[in-house]
């Protein structure tokens, strides 16, 4: 075994020992925090799987977060640490929203809405790039401001183009039907676009994996004074990675409202971007591993609700899960130790072997 | 017989990507003596020393210093037990005078800092051991022999008996490297033992007493120096004698592929080049000779079109390149063997093909439906790896988990496999050990022989003096010598021209 297989084998176990241990801690909470511990831990680990309507929520959930979870991945492969995946998704919903109470001709509908939202996607994550290349002003910080500017936007909009004053709440005039994603499934949500979500994973891992643009992508990312030295022009690098991730966030958005609502009711930001960061990391940055960790996010999620709904332990349980997993993931030097001893055993035996061959 | 101060026993120490630095590795140092530690570049003698001074946790073996086992965890624990090191590169605070980095971090209790009283240590300190230097200068104003003074200093002040110093000579010329081997000699003297790594084998001749030879990762035993020859001693170290002369054919100069004319680079208002003017003919390697640091690097970057905004007239086979980016200037072949290879090399955490693609994957034949075409960029990396004798797995390992010869050699690949008419060679063979040292350079010989022209940057004396064809020194950024045969310079006189203490009128050689 080399040392490379090694290093491949500590990494999943990496993850699954952090799978493990966060259900561990949640255990542990729910047997202080429950009157009925078993009933609790039976809702959250197979409650999405009691009926067809809750594996549905399952579903719908993954749907958003393919979007977000591909454009972070693009994103963050460069080493751009953009936020504002969650203004791109919030934004996008907004333009669909511009483009879906207008009437059209069916079919070239729902695609120019979310072609739109796409666009007003990018330009969210955009700006960040551009204030970075241009002053080196860190991404992290203003597209976390660009968070709010694409809220306050979009609310804006809602409120004052968009309105519908006979709703009796704040939220937009009805979309046409022509513009709505159908709902293909019976007694669930699970609308049509998941297909478009399951294209963008593939095009996305196409686009990191397999196309000059990404192998660009991911140089920048894993050393920036490599790629300049080559000849990879970096700022452009730098700015069409976010493009194309704020694109993907905002087409997510937009996919959401037209098909899981009639309306566009959102009051504020929506949490998919930041979900979506999750998802990236999880899936190591890699599209391909986007629907695993997306599926296993809201998993545990509905999970986490079901159990909330049905008994006495509240559905917060679920950020510790996630929170000690991301912990895991990340933690580089975790297992660190037994690691190594198991490369110097590897190694030792390899040159033992070699010292027998040669007599 | 004086007792042995230090026993290293049985040091196996492994790195994270495999890589064995040391293999059941026996050192023992007695009281009073110069022990060199010897070895080609990446035979582990940095690492071993990195296990005394408490930087490397060993994965086997035990140290026993001054008669006891102790486990030394950081360098903190080597300081107080009396086991000082210098580094190759000075861990020095330049900013701050040579009496405030002696005392630096010494314990003062909670007293206020006693500038007069640090000056008085050092003061004392240097005459007891009889090291030249003045407290109150800068250490950024100081030459490299003087940090060095200051960084070994340093390392008595702290109570070292045993004074490990890396590679010292590696950065020093030739006069400054016999003034250390005096003061070294004086601190021997005076009880302590010293631990000096090195591959010359001049300097291990002419000071040391006893020496131990590393190769590999494994210890080839202990020996004294005084009933060995140098020629012993090469072959115990390389397995054959060192023989640095390549076989060249005459170089037959052909048209110019890079002219430099009154180039002049200024940073942070220091002419870091200055006025500066050569050219490089297709079929020549022109050498370029020089301490560190004095403008050979900016140099490589400003021809490979990293740096910008300089003064004077760079021409890549007549095209004026003021405008161009690294990329153009890359596609009119020009190719740049980095002289960091680990930041500007490789990417470390990516496999070997992904190394090898980086300067082609976007033409033509690599790029089928507008994605790459993998089958072909695979083939070539097979190719390029199997001609250069790259030790892998196979090309989807990741680089980092090679050693540095085979990384260089990666890099060399990939540049020398593009045809180019212009290589920058910026010290194409530093730590790298002998074997690939001696592909890479006679890859640059072969490309020079079938047309390219060769830009050499070296610090290595052998190197350039063998290799090039003409050769040129840098001094402070200007050229101070120019020699139209490279075989007939002579190697002392090479040094003063890199120390600066002597100028050619540069009339009499055109560069």
């Amino acid at each position: 075994m080399s040392v490379r297989k090694i290093e491949t084998r500590f990494d999943i176990l990496r993850l699954l020992l952090a799978v493990f241990l966060a259900m561990g801690v949640a255990v542990v909470i729910i047997l202080f925090l429950s009157d009925d511990p078993q009933l609790s831990l039976k809702y959250l680990l197979l409650g999405p799987l009691t009926t067809k309507r809750r594996f549905g929520n399952v579903i719908e959930s993954v749907i958003p977060l393919l979007f977000t979870g591909v454009g972070v991945c693009i994103m963050y492969s460069a080493n751009q640490t953009n936020m504002a995946a969650e203004g791109s998704f919030f934004l996008g919903g907004v333009f669909a929203t511009a483009i879906a109470i207008r009437t059209m001709p069916p079919v070239i509908h729902p695609i120019l809405c979310i072609l739109f939202g796409g666009i007003a996607g990018s330009f969210v994550t955009m700006i960040p790039a551009l204030l970075y290349t241009r002053f080196g002003a860190r991404p992290v910080v203003s597209s976390l401001m660009m968070n709010h500017i694409a809220s306050s936007l979009g609310i804006f909009m809602i409120n004052y183009l968009f309105f519908d004053a006979s709703a009796g709440f704040t939220c937009s005039l009805p979309f046409q039907k022509t513009a709505k994603l159908p709902v293909f499934v019976s007694k669930t949500s699970i609308h049509i676009g998941i297909f478009i979500g399951v294209f963008v994973v593939i095009m996305g891992w196409f686009y990191l994996y397999r196309s000059k643009n990404g192998y660009e992508i991911r140089t920048v990312g894993k050393n920036v004074s490599f790629a300049k030295y080559i000849g990879i022009s970096v700022p452009s690098v730098i700015i069409y990675c976010q493009v194309i991730g704020g694109f993907l966030a905002g087409m997510g958005g937009a996919v959401e409202v037209l098909g899981m609502y009639n309306r566009f009711q959102y009051q504020g930001l929506t949490n998919h971007g930041f979900d979506g960061i999750l998802v990236a990391i999880i899936a190591k940055y890699n599209p391909a591993m986007v629907p695993f960790s997306a599926l296993f996010l809201s998993y545990v999620r509905v999970g986490a609700d079901i159990m909330s709904r049905m008994t006495d332990v509240p559905v917060e349980i679920v950020y510790v899960v996630q929170s000690v997993i991301i912990l895991f993931v990340t933690a580089e030097r975790f297992l660190g130790g037994l690691k190594h001893k198991s490369i110097v055993r590897e190694i030792e035996r390899s040159m033992a072997q070699e010292e027998k061959a040669n007599g | 017989m004086e007792p042995n101060i230090l026993e290293m026993n049985h040091i196996t120490k492994i790195y994270p990507n495999g890589f064995v630095a040391n293999d059941n590795v026996t050192l023992t140092a007695k009281k009073g003596e110069i022990h060199a530690l010897i070895g080609e570049n990446g035979a582990g003698k940095t690492t071993l020393m990195k296990v005394l001074f408490g930087i490397e946790k060993p994965d086997k073996g035990e140290i026993i210093f001054n008669g006891e086992k102790v486990e030394i965890k950081n360098p903190a624990d080597a300081i107080a037990l009396g086991i000082g090191m210098v580094h190759q590169h000075f861990m020095l605070a330049s900013s701050l005078s040579v009496a405030e980095n002696i005392v630096l971090g010494l314990d003062n209790g909670f007293k206020r800092f006693d500038l007069k009283k640090a000056i008085e240590k050092t003061k004392s300190m240097a005459k007891k051991y009889g090291i030249e230097i003045d407290p109150e200068e800068k250490v950024q104003n100081l030459s490299v022999g003087n940090k060095q003074r200051v960084e070994i200093l340093k390392a008595l002040t702290r109570g070292a008996k045993v004074l490990i110093l890396d590679e010292p000579t590696a950065v020093l010329t030739p006069q400054e490297s016999e003034d250390l081997f005096v003061q070294l000699k004086q601190i021997k003297e005076q009880g302590h033992t010293i631990i000096f790594i090195s591959h010359k084998l001049k300097e291990i001749t002419s000071f040391c007493d006893r020496l131990t030879v590393l190769k590999m990762g494994r210890s080839l035993g202990e020996m004294d120096v005084g009933c060995m020859s140098e020629r012993e001693i090469s072959h115990l170290m390389v397995g054959r004698e060192v023989l640095l002369n390549y076989e060249k054919p005459i170089s037959i100069p052909k048209e110019k592929v890079l002219e430099i004319k009154n180039l002049t680079y200024i940073r942070n208002g220091k002419k870091v080049i200055n006025d500066v003017s050569f050219s490089v003919h297709g079929g020549e390697i022109l050498g370029i000779a020089g301490v560190e640091g004095n403008g050979q690097r900016e140099l490589a970057e400003l021809v490979s079109g990293l740096l910008k905004n300089y003064e004077g007239t760079i021409l890549v086979s007549g095209n004026d390149i003021s405008r161009d980016t690294v990329r153009m200037i890359r596609e009119t072949g020009v190719s740049h063997i980095p002289e960091d290879r680990m930041t500007y090399g490789v990417v470390k955490n990516a496999s070997i093909m992904e190394n090898i693609i980086a300067d082609r994957y976007y033409k033509k034949p690599f790029i089928k439906n507008a994605l790459l075409d993998i089958p072909k960029l695979r083939s070539l990396a097979n190719n390029l790896v199997a001609e250069y004798t790259v030790k892998c797995d196979d090309i989807d390992q990741e680089i980092r988990m090679l050693s540095g010869g085979n990384m260089q050699k990666v890099v060399v690949a990939r540049e020398l496999s593009s045809s180019p008419k212009l290589i920058i060679a910026n010290q194409p063979t530093r730590g790298v050990d002998v074997g690939a040292s001696e592909i890479i350079r006679n890859s640059l010989i072969n490309m020079r022989t079938n047309g390219a022209g060769v830009l050499l940057v070296s610090a290595d004396l052998n190197e350039v003096l063998d290799v090039s064809d003409r050769l040129i020194v840098m001094y402070g950024g200007e050229i101070v010598a120019s020699f139209p045969s490279a075989k007939a310079v002579d190697e002392h006189e090479l040094g003063e021209f890199m120390l600066g203490i002597k100028k050619q009128d540069m009339k009499e050689g055109q560069a």
